[in-house]
């Protein structure tokens, strides 16, 4: 007999698993890196955002002063701060405007007061939340305080706060200010055209012809991405700043501005555009090449038909990845941008140097939108760029054509030396001792104690920091990746993990460092202790760079098949023992590309740190900024250099111990 | 004999779209079970249900007495192959079917023993040492089983595990996993959309389409006795006649009218009847038996095609109508009766392999 003939009452109750240990176990994970998300990105972004809209002005309905005769004797009644402005006009009404940190003295509404007068003041709230200083002391509520005319003096109100768009209004209208915005999307914009055009060039060159030196070319045209990025402005200013080795060069012009940001910027930016269209380049495919000469299209032709568009995806891709880049750094305009303003450098100059931290949350919210932008094109490029690789293609091989290699050859030749040269005029720079009056050499500017910035105590934190970053950020990413892919059920908590995960790609640096002051500084929090420790600059840099590490690791994952966990779980394995024994091994290479990747962006990272660092955290980076900012250019370009040797020595030892370990742990590889 | 898996009222829904529809299934003790479906028919569903793979939204499963409805994987107790085998790449082929074995307070040598012991029951004795990606895909394949089975499972799952390997190699493996599940005595069930590796190796086949099953039944059954126009179309190769009924054991084929055993439909209703090509049994032209219970019918060769152990004929006639047939015949009747393109002949189609299925659906009717 088959399907039973006993008759049954429908179960119409929906079955609901019952959760093993492992299941309880991989939650537990989720939701602790669920929640380091949360604290480390989602909620300082929202106190970010609530800051920008807070609005503080001073209430003068809620003040109440009575004066005394020269006797002490309160005669005359209680009169609001609002009715004697009134009559004074002693404070304009745009005046009342102000920051968080806002004080208004009260003798502003007493223009006769002297300080050596016999008068008693008396002060009060005309509701319990007007909150006024008597020195440093804080009063609220309606009870008088009496103080006498020596004291009044450093009597302050202190501003109410309200929810609303007036520092948006306040913003958009200050011309100094949205002009940014506008210089900001140019020098992107041009930035992303001459890098994009200059890598496809020597990505074309790399993948399409059969010259000499690939390796070495290649080399050197990923070399920026292990120094800061506003180390390229240094070497332009020992070249072409006022006393400049080839100034005339530029006839005229000034270094300082934009040609200065557009050429630091494709320098910076180079090695990101020619990876991407390198890859892109690379999935082409050879038959559609063997069909258009068959079909005796020219050389040309070719190049426009079937090139470029095979290329399109990737140079959509490497274009807003540029123009994000550009638009979102802070180091390089800092360094030589002079007057010309851009929204990375006004969040800067609004937090460090007017404390206006209100207008520098409007700033960066209005640097958000297009990185947002930039990142959301980017991710939906990114999507069809992949279906493209899936498909089978016959990789094309070029062939040896004399006068095309050592064309190809000849422009790389040429970005090599330009990348090349800006790193040795830093090196040269950083070896003279002092530019261009005494020209010999000496190790004069390595002494990084005597200067601004912080030392070498610089140096050696910004290791440590980069070390327990790539160690803590591997750490998180890779088990985050696992705990996304490999888990079943639980849907809304993976696709909120996986959104969180995609977020810090979008967030600007100095937009995440401004978030963490709002955030961790506020005295309410209680993780307000992380302010100024290691742990939070590490915390602010694993999340800062989350994104590409995360995919990375899940691009890995997605290749171990689906169902070793329902084969380790039917065997009564638990699956941190699969974990152990196979993912992780698997996994090696992988997990020692984004301990790299972390470690070197730690070491060059500015943005999101030059908001968080302590005198006794002070990073290496950041030293390179602050001594240029203090003048000390050439022992900047010195601590630069410090960081590129360091990160080549790193990169070169994670090259050993991948071979090291490839061989002891991926034998299994090789048949 | 007790009913080993007990499947209830199983339904598994997702989103909108119904995958399984109010299953209930008995498998009992060491049978050898295959899901038989073409893909979309919830065939894996229902497995990956078992397993707890993917748990069903309604219905109950017991196994050995034991509700394991929601259970975790953990939990149950059952091994598995998958159609990619899954084996663990970084892993030797000895660590790799110890895997589950280990943790669980057996000793060392506990673990080697019974490691060459299954190596040895799948053939593999002096591959040990090896890693996966060094094996053939049907050594890999016979891996996978001995890892699953190591720790002697009650239930023994299989998912596909022949359809990433070539046809030789396929053939020689259904021998020797219908070797190994005898010799165990596990319950075994398998999922397939072969249908030849169904029918030779399973004790009983479930065909499945659309979520719900069609029949359950032996290889013979399936394939002599299908109760809906589905399953004798999806099993093997059947011809599909329009039809009337004209005597409780008469039918219309053509213009004819034959001999068919009871088929209980009314008179006068449109029908559908099937028969096997091979059924179809071949005689010299104009030898009408008649007084016989089977029916026979002048018609013409129309084309051959050589199959190489048989023929295939297309088969048309004025008795036919409008109809054509197809029918297999043997190397030595084509030679006997000089079959070739345009030759006549009669043919005869025995009454009991004549079924009659409901025109315009796929309903049962009885053969």
């Amino acid at each position: 007999m088959s399907a039973t003939a006993e008759s049954f009452q429908p179960k119409r109750r929906p079955v609901k698993a019952s959760l093993g240990r492992d299941d309880f176990v991989m939650r537990g994970f989720m939701v602790v890196i669920a929640l380091y998300l949360l604290i480390a990105l989602a909620l300082p972004l929202y106190a970010m955002l609530s800051k920008s809209f807070s609005t503080y002005s001073f209430d003068l309905e809620a003040y109440e002063f009575q004066v005394s005769d020269e006797a002490g004797r309160f005669d005359t009644p209680p009169v609001s701060a609002a009715s004697l402005n009134e009559t004074l006009q002693a404070v304009p009404p745009e005046a009342l405007a102000t920051s968080g940190d806002g004080r208004l003295p009260a003798t502003s509404f007493f223009p006769d007061f002297s300080f050596r007068s016999p008068v008693l003041y008396r002060i009060r709230g005309s509701d319990a939340d007007a909150v006024f200083l008597i020195g440093s002391e804080r009063f609220t509520g309606t009870q008088w305080q009496e103080v006498d005319s020596n004291t009044f003096r450093r009597v302050m109100l202190r501003p109410s706060r309200a929810q609303g768009l007036q520092n948006y209004v306040t913003y958009f209208s200050t011309p100094s200010l949205f002009q940014s915005i506008e210089n900001s999307l140019f020098i992107a914009a041009l930035s992303t055209v001459i890098t994009v055009s200059l890598a496809f060039g020597f990505a074309y060159a790399l993948s399409r012809s059969c010259m000499r030196f690939k390796g070495f070319f290649r080399l050197i045209a990923l070399a920026p991405i292990l120094v800061p990025s506003l180390l390229p402005g240094i070497a332009l200013v020992y070249l072409f700043g006022n006393q400049g080795m080839i100034k005339g060069l530029l006839l005229g012009e000034s270094i300082y501005g934009p040609i200065g940001i557009v050429i630091g910027s494709v320098f910076f930016t180079f090695p990101h555009a020619m990876l991407i269209i390198t890859t892109a380049l690379a999935i082409s495919d050879a038959r559609l090449y063997e069909a258009a000469e068959s079909l005796k299209a020219s050389r040309w032709k070719i190049f426009w038909t079937v090139t470029l568009p095979g290329a399109r995806y990737g140079l959509i891709s490497a274009a807003f990845v540029v123009f994000n880049l550009v638009i979102t750094d802070f180091g390089l305009p800092k360094v030589i941008g002079g007057q010309y303003n851009m929204l990375a450098v006004d969040i800067y100059k609004q937090v460090i140097g007017q404390q206006n931290f209100e207008m520098g949350a409007v700033v960066s919210v209005v640097l958000l939108i297009p990185a947002l932008v930039a990142f959301a094109v980017d991710r939906q490029v990114q999507k069809k760029q992949v279906a493209l690789l899936s498909a089978r293609s016959v990789p094309y091989q070029p062939r040896p054509n004399p006068r095309n290699d050592w064309l190809a050859f000849g422009y790389c030749g040429l970005v090599a030396v330009f990348i090349i040269g800006l790193l040795a005029v830093c090196q040269f720079a950083a070896l003279i001792k002092f530019w261009p009056y005494d020209l010999s050499l000496s190790l004069n500017n390595y002494a990084f104690d005597l200067m601004d910035g912080g030392g070498w105590a610089s140096y050696y934190n910004s290791i440590e920091m980069a070390l327990l970053t790539a160690l803590i950020g591997t750490l998180v990413v890779f088990t985050g990746g696992y705990m996304v892919e490999k888990t079943k059920g639980f849907n809304s908590g993976r696709g909120l993990f996986q959104l969180l995960a995609m977020l810090p790609m979008a967030i600007p640096g100095m937009v995440l460092g401004l978030a963490y002051i709002f955030f961790f500084n506020n005295p309410q929090n209680p993780l307000n202790f992380f302010y100024g420790t290691m742990a939070i600059l590490v915390i602010c840099t694993v999340t800062h760079f989350y994104t590409v590490s995360h995919l990375t690791a899940v691009t890995a994952l997605k290749q171990m098949d689906r169902e070793f966990e329902s084969v380790a779980a039917s065997l009564k394995q638990p699956f941190t023992r699969l974990f152990r024994v196979v993912t992780v091994p698997v996994c090696l290479p992988t997990i020692l590309d984004i301990s790299i990747y972390l470690f070197v962006n730690a070491m060059t990272t500015v943005s999101a740190v030059v908001f968080l660092y302590s005198p006794t955290t002070t990073l290496a980076s950041v030293a390179v900024l602050n001594m240029d900012d203090a003048g000390d250019i050439a022992p900047a370009a010195a601590m630069g250099m410090m960081i590129f040797y360091t990160n080549a020595g790193a990169r070169i030892l994670h090259l050993v111990i991948s071979k090291g370990v490839l061989k002891r742990t991926q034998a299994w590889r090789f048949r | 004999m007790s009913n080993y898996l007990r499947i209830r009222n199983l339904q598994k829904d997702f989103g909108d779209f119904t995958a399984l529809k109010d299953i209930s299934l008995d498998i009992e003790e060491g049978e050898f079970v295959c899901f038989l479906g073409p893909s979309g028919c919830g065939k894996t569903t229902l497995l990956r249900a078992i397993a707890g793979l993917d748990l069903q939204s309604y219905g109950s499963i017991e196994q050995g007495g034991r509700d394991i409805s929601a259970l975790p994987i953990a939990q149950r107790d059952f091994g598995i192959v998958f159609q990619s085998y899954a084996l663990f790449p970084n892993l030797t082929i000895e660590r790799n079917i110890a895997f589950g074995l280990e943790n669980a307070g057996r000793s060392k040598t506990e673990i080697n023993d019974r490691v060459a012991e299954l190596l040895a029951l799948v053939d593999l004795a002096d591959q040990g040492q090896k890693y996966p990606a060094q094996l053939s895909g049907g050594q890999q394949q016979r891996i996978a089983l001995a890892r699953a089975i190591a720790t002697s499972p009650g239930l023994l799952l299989l998912d596909e595990p022949l359809s990433a390997l070539d046809a030789k190699v396929r053939v020689h493996l259904r021998h020797q996993i219908k070797e190994l599940q005898r010799k165990l005595d596990v319950t075994t069930v398998m999922v397939t959309h072969d249908q030849e590796e169904a029918l030779s190796m399973a004790d009983r086949i479930v065909v499945m389409n659309h979520g719900v099953i069609e029949q359950v039944g032996t290889p013979t059954q399936i394939y002599r006795e299908p109760r809906s126009l589905f399953v004798a179309d999806f099993i093997g190769e059947t011809n599909q006649i329009r039809s009337t009924i004209t005597a409780p054991d008469e039918l219309t084929v053509g213009r004819c009218d034959l001999k068919s055993s009871a088929h209980g439909f009314s008179l006068g209703q449109e029908v559908i009847v099937t028969i096997r090509p091979e059924d179809i049994i071949p005689h010299e032209a104009g030898s009408h038996r008649a007084g016989s219970t089977h029916s026979a019918l002048a018609v013409a060769v129309a084309e051959m095609e050589f199959l190489g152990s048989f023929w295939r004929s297309r088969l048309t006639g004025a008795e036919l109508g409008d109809e054509e047939l197809y029918a297999d015949f043997s190397i030595n009747a084509v030679r006997r009766l000089s079959l070739e393109a345009g030759a006549a002949l009669t043919i005869e189609l025995p009454a009991d392999r004549l079924i009659a299925f409901p025109a315009g659906g796929d309903g049962v009717g009885n053969g």
